[in-house]
């Protein structure tokens, strides 16, 4: 649900329901680094209900669509995290015969 | 909420702002990537505004007045509105001083607004510090350091807290699998009630069975079944001889079809409860598919955490007898002896990893501070206060402990895969 001005598309408030601060403060993270982002925040109106609200306002794109710019970002961000998880498991595993001595360092 | 804590400009304006430069000082490097430790608990507060001087506030004011008057109105009056403000709080400056320090501030004001949108916090300095999606996908690095059947640990860096937290809180409360929520007792005689019983069951770490497999729980309402005779309910119990017995659920085929293994727990020696003499459990349990969000009993793993790289960084040389304290002192053995040449000992750091950021080594010690006959050379070379302990912001050590339904490596995948669905969601409610 998008709160805003109708003259003013470059700021609103974003309503989301089901959503909590997983979801809301990565989303505020990568906002934060868009350029076109003047100001950005989430908060969750009240514990008890499954809400969230985030706020964006840019320079003058419509704010929506700089969200949406976000979670696509969010999205390939964890796409090459899955990719280089997949990578690095695959290389542990070759490698585990040779690394059986190498014990992980916490341990004593 | 602002990422960092906002910073005013650090060097003095009457400096030539030096654009060739491209690195902070060392102290704002560190602020940057470091998270610094203290002795006493881990507060970070650390405010940028300079309270110094009345000078600075001013100098804040006429920044921000001239940030945004130099939108709408040109140059010169914007000058001229600052010379004004000057005059009229009386501040110390010559009047042909005045213009140009503020012609000099406007046109720096000017070059950091037309750079502003690719660098970030320490813009001013011309340093970059944001973090774009094609730099993070550069950095990004894992490193698995103990991966097996039940849990694992490694290493992610070059992402942010927010992000590292999500998948956590992802892993923890939103990952589905399966585990027992309904339960038909059949017979029970033990001194244990069936609530209690049935509590026990439902807690059994979760099935041997891949969750991907299974749907939740739905009802659809294909199944809803016009009765033109009225209610069948019987009142009456056994059915007729040559009846197939009603049951509570139907299924269309045999599970066992579909699965490979069968079902089971993974787990074989959990105590469900205790029996006496002529006592008897008999009941038929009903699994299902949840998240932890609903009831912790879902939850896929024992528990899910990250910490920041502790960084241990010896300021001064520790010496001698102090060495030997310091070593001694550290719960983990993070510090050790290094012997030097002349029969010399020397602290240094061994094993940062190890470091539970304890702060034993940075506390300064209480015989050291009663005593007032301490010298002040001694106070100075305390090793409490050589000793500096950090935290790398973006170096996270994961460590995903796992109840058995799913290897470890496939629940951070999971974990990973239900953040981008959450977007997907919120991109096609935008739309």
């Amino acid at each position: 649900m998008e709160h805003g001005s109708l003259d003013d598309s470059s700021s609103s408030t974003f309503s989301i329901m089901e959503e909590d601060h997983t979801l809301a403060n990565s989303v505020r993270f990568v906002l934060n680094q868009d350029p076109r982002v003047a100001f950005c925040g989430y908060s969750i109106p009240h514990p008890a209900e499954n809400k969230v609200n985030i706020r964006v306002q840019t320079t003058g794109d419509p704010a929506k669509d700089v969200l949406k710019d976000a979670l696509q970002d969010l999205m390939v961000m964890c796409h090459h995290i899955r990719g280089t998880l997949d990578t690095a498991v695959a290389d542990f595993r070759g490698n585990k015969p040779a690394e059986a001595m190498d014990i992980d360092l916490n341990k004593k | 909420m602002p990422k960092k804590g906002t910073k005013s400009k650090k060097k003095e304006v009457d400096d030539v702002p030096n654009q060739q430069e491209n690195k902070l000082p060392d102290y704002l490097e560190l602020q940057r990537t470091r998270v610094v430790c203290n002795d006493d608990a881990p507060i970070y507060v650390h405010t940028f505004i300079c309270h110094s001087s009345l000078m600075a506030f001013h100098l804040l004011i006429m920044i921000t007045f001239i940030t945004l008057a130099l939108h709408m109105f040109p140059c010169e009056i914007v000058c001229l509105v600052c010379l004004i403000y000057c005059l009229a709080y009386k501040l110390n400056f010559t009047y042909m001083h005045r213009y140009f320090y503020i012609k000099r501030l406007i046109d720096y004001i000017t070059e950091y607004n037309s750079r502003l949108p690719t660098l970030g916090t320490f813009a001013a300095m011309g340093v970059d510090n944001s973090v774009s999606v094609e730099k993070f996908c550069k950095n990004f690095k894992i490193e698995i350091n103990r991966l097996t059947e039940d849990d694992m640990e490694f290493d992610m860096i070059g992402i942010d807290a927010s992000i590292a937290n999500a998948f956590r809180r992802i892993l923890i409360a939103e990952v589905p699998t399966m585990a027992i929520e309904k339960v038909f007792m059949v017979d029970n005689t033990s001194v244990i009630a069936d609530e209690v019983l049935s509590h026990r069951l439902g807690l059994i770490p979760p099935l041997d069975a891949d969750p991907r497999l299974f749907d939740y729980i739905s009802v659809k309402s294909s199944e809803l079944e016009w009765l033109p005779e009225g209610s069948q309910l019987s009142m009456s119990a056994p059915a007729h001889s040559g009846d197939k017995q009603k049951t509570f659920t139907s299924f269309s085929q045999s599970q066992k079809e579909i699965l490979e293994k069968p079902l089971g727990v993974k787990f074989k020696d959990i105590t469900i409860a205790r029996l006496g003499p002529g006592q008897a459990i008999e009941f038929e349990a009903h699994a299902v598919k949840g998240v932890g969000k609903v009831h912790a009993k879902w939850s896929p793993v024992a528990t899910a955490w990250y910490r920041m790289l502790p960084e241990v960084v010896i300021l001064e040389e520790i010496k001698g007898a102090q060495a030997e304290e310091l070593v001694k002192k550290c719960p983990v053995n993070v510090f050790d002896i290094e012997d030097l040449g002349n029969g010399g000992k020397r602290a240094v750091v061994a094993k940062p990893r190890a470091c539970t950021l304890c702060r034993e080594c940075i506390r300064p010690e209480e015989s050291e501070e009663s005593t007032e006959g301490a010298s002040e050379a001694q106070e100075s070379s305390a090793p409490w206060k050589q000793i500096e302990l950090r935290r790398v912001r973006d170096h996270f050590i994961f460590t995903i402990e796992s109840t058995g339904s799913l290897r470890p490596e496939v629940l951070f995948t999971e974990a990973v895969k239900i953040l981008e669905e959450k977007c997907e969601r919120v991109i096609s409610e935008l739309s």
